[in-house]
């Protein structure tokens, strides 16, 4: 018998992680994360879950417990926010380079200068480069399918993921949820096997320095220099697009829900143009494709669930045959532009895929962002791309002059 | 056939000389004068900052101390804490012989 219950998605966040049984959980308050710890520090105290719950003074140290209690063999889990997650940056890259399969509840806020606690997509965006595999979620129930998921990628590929859904928009919405069976969860997911054992019999020095060049150790062992090391660490990512999608696929067969592997697509196959994004912004385009096609223009989207690794062939796919792509989305590369809007372009290129793409840069730090105002958007794009004009920046909604 | 590094993150097992040869990267020596060291001087085991403070762990702890010049990277701060001042870092002293 299935088990809906109304929740919030932090609370989807956290039921994820007391079905992964998670044993380690360190966390420091930051809105609007704050709910998803909250909740699980209330079933650790109250004996709901068996795990330690380590309060710590800040999140670079959050990260650091992460990393300890992964080493030693303990799935663990963590949540986070904006300045929170920069805080962490220096540690994201260690528990990267470690290679271990944390799971990281990313709930989006733009970050300061000015301070906001609202809304965007900034923070997990300026992480992209730590090696951490990233999942953009689109609503309460990806969520908790997700932070499942992420711990069977993370496990199997020995990389961090980072389950990253917007904060307020979905965090503090309440949806019908279907909470897995817990059994069925177990089944799903095998327990966790560190990739080296670490005992006193056996004692290693982890994460020494590592110098340019490979080198023979005291032992006569060849060991890796700082870049074959990176390297590993690069193949990892780029393999795990197929654990990603086989996961999802397993999910499916199991519980009934297919959230896409990589990227998803709504009503795309008579489409002439498409709306690109990530999150709950392109859960936004959905109805803003729907009123284009009311008003006679065929329109579908493509949500990029997967950000990193990056969807290279799915996108391909998605966009080979479209006259024209817009893409919204909820941060931006400054002096360049969205940094979607890049990743799309640059894997096009490879294709030599020449369709003008569009971006729109929308919601920053919480500005609502309407289906009918990224459907007026599309419009006024489909003009300029008919007047010829290939590459376009607007800032939706926002004093530009 | 090659023994290689199969470790998906940097990992080795603790072993002396671990980090390679770090000797070379000496400049200055450490040089003992037994006559003023407090260990060699009252015959017992006495003193030993050097071995305490030493960075590296190669100061041997014995009558008479001995440093590990295959290890010692010649920071003199074994020198600085002597407080007999038996030790005396010297600028390229392997060049010298």
């Amino acid at each position: 018998m299935s088990n809906v219950q109304i929740m919030t998605g932090n609370s989807a966040a956290a039921w994820g992680a007391k079905l992964c049984k998670v044993q380690v959980v360190s966390a420091y308050p930051i809105t609007p994360s704050t709910s998803v710890t909250e909740t699980i520090a209330n079933w650790v105290e109250r004996g709901e879950l068996k795990a330690e719950y380590v309060r710590v003074e800040s999140e670079h140290s959050v990260m650091t417990v992460c990393i300890s209690a992964s080493t030693v063999g303990a799935r663990v889990f963590t949540s986070t926010s904006s300045h929170g997650l920069l805080y962490m940056h220096e540690q994201l890259h260690w528990a990267a380079g470690s290679r271990l399969p944390i799971v990281l509840a990313c709930v989006n806020r733009g970050v300061g200068a000015p301070w906001s606690i609202f809304n965007d997509q900034q923070d997990s965006i300026a992480q992209r480069d730590t090696g951490w595999i990233q999942i953009y979620c689109r609503d309460n129930q990806e969520i908790i399918d997700t932070v499942i998921q992420a711990y069977r990628i993370a496990e199997q590929v020995y990389c961090p993921v980072m389950v990253c859904y917007d904060g307020f928009v979905l965090s503090h919405t309440m949806m019908p949820v279907e909470i897995p069976d817990a059994e069925a969860v177990c089944r799903f997911l095998p327990p966790y096997k560190p990739h080296t054992i670490l005992s006193p019999e056996d004692p290693r020095n982890i994460n020494p320095v590592i110098f340019p060049w490979q080198r023979r150790d005291a032992e006569g062992v060849l060991r890796d220099g700082y870049m074959d090391m990176r390297w590993k660490l690069q193949h990892a990512l780029e393999g795990s697009r197929d654990v990603v999608v086989k996961t999802c696929r397993d999910y499916a067969e199991l519980f009934g829900r297919d959230h896409g592997g990589m990227l998803w697509t709504y009503k795309t196959d008579d489409a002439e143009v498409l709306l690109a994004g990530m999150g709950s912004i392109a859960t936004e385009a959905t109805m803003a494709a729907d009123l284009l096609r009311e008003g006679g223009i065929r329109a579908g989207v493509v949500g990029i669930r997967v950000y990193r690794p990056f969807p290279r062939e799915e996108v391909r796919e998605a966009f080979r045959n479209i006259p024209a792509i817009v893409v919204f989305e909820k941060n931006i590369s400054y002096g360049y532009e969205g940094a979607l809007c890049a990743d799309i372009k640059a894997a096009l290129y490879g294709a030599g895929i020449q369709t003008p793409v569009h971006n729109y840069i929308a919601g920053l730090g919480g500005r609502d962002v309407k289906a009918s105002e990224l459907a007026e958007a599309t419009r006024s794009s489909l003009a300029a791309i008919a007047a010829g004009k290939k590459e376009q920046q607007t800032w939706l909604n926002c004093v530009t002059e | 056939m090659e023994i290689k590094d199969d470790n998906i993150s940097a990992m080795c097992r603790p072993a002396v000389g671990e980090a390679g040869k770090t000797g070379d990267w000496r400049d200055a020596t450490p040089v003992i004068d037994h006559a003023k060291c407090i260990a060699s001087v009252k015959n017992r085991p006495a003193c030993y900052l050097c071995w305490l403070y030493c960075p590296e762990g190669i100061v041997k702890a014995g009558i008479p101390i001995e440093i590990n010049l295959t290890y010692c990277k010649g920071c003199g701060i074994c020198a600085e804490e002597c407080p007999a001042r038996a030790i005396t870092m010297v600028m390229h002293e392997e060049a010298k012989k």
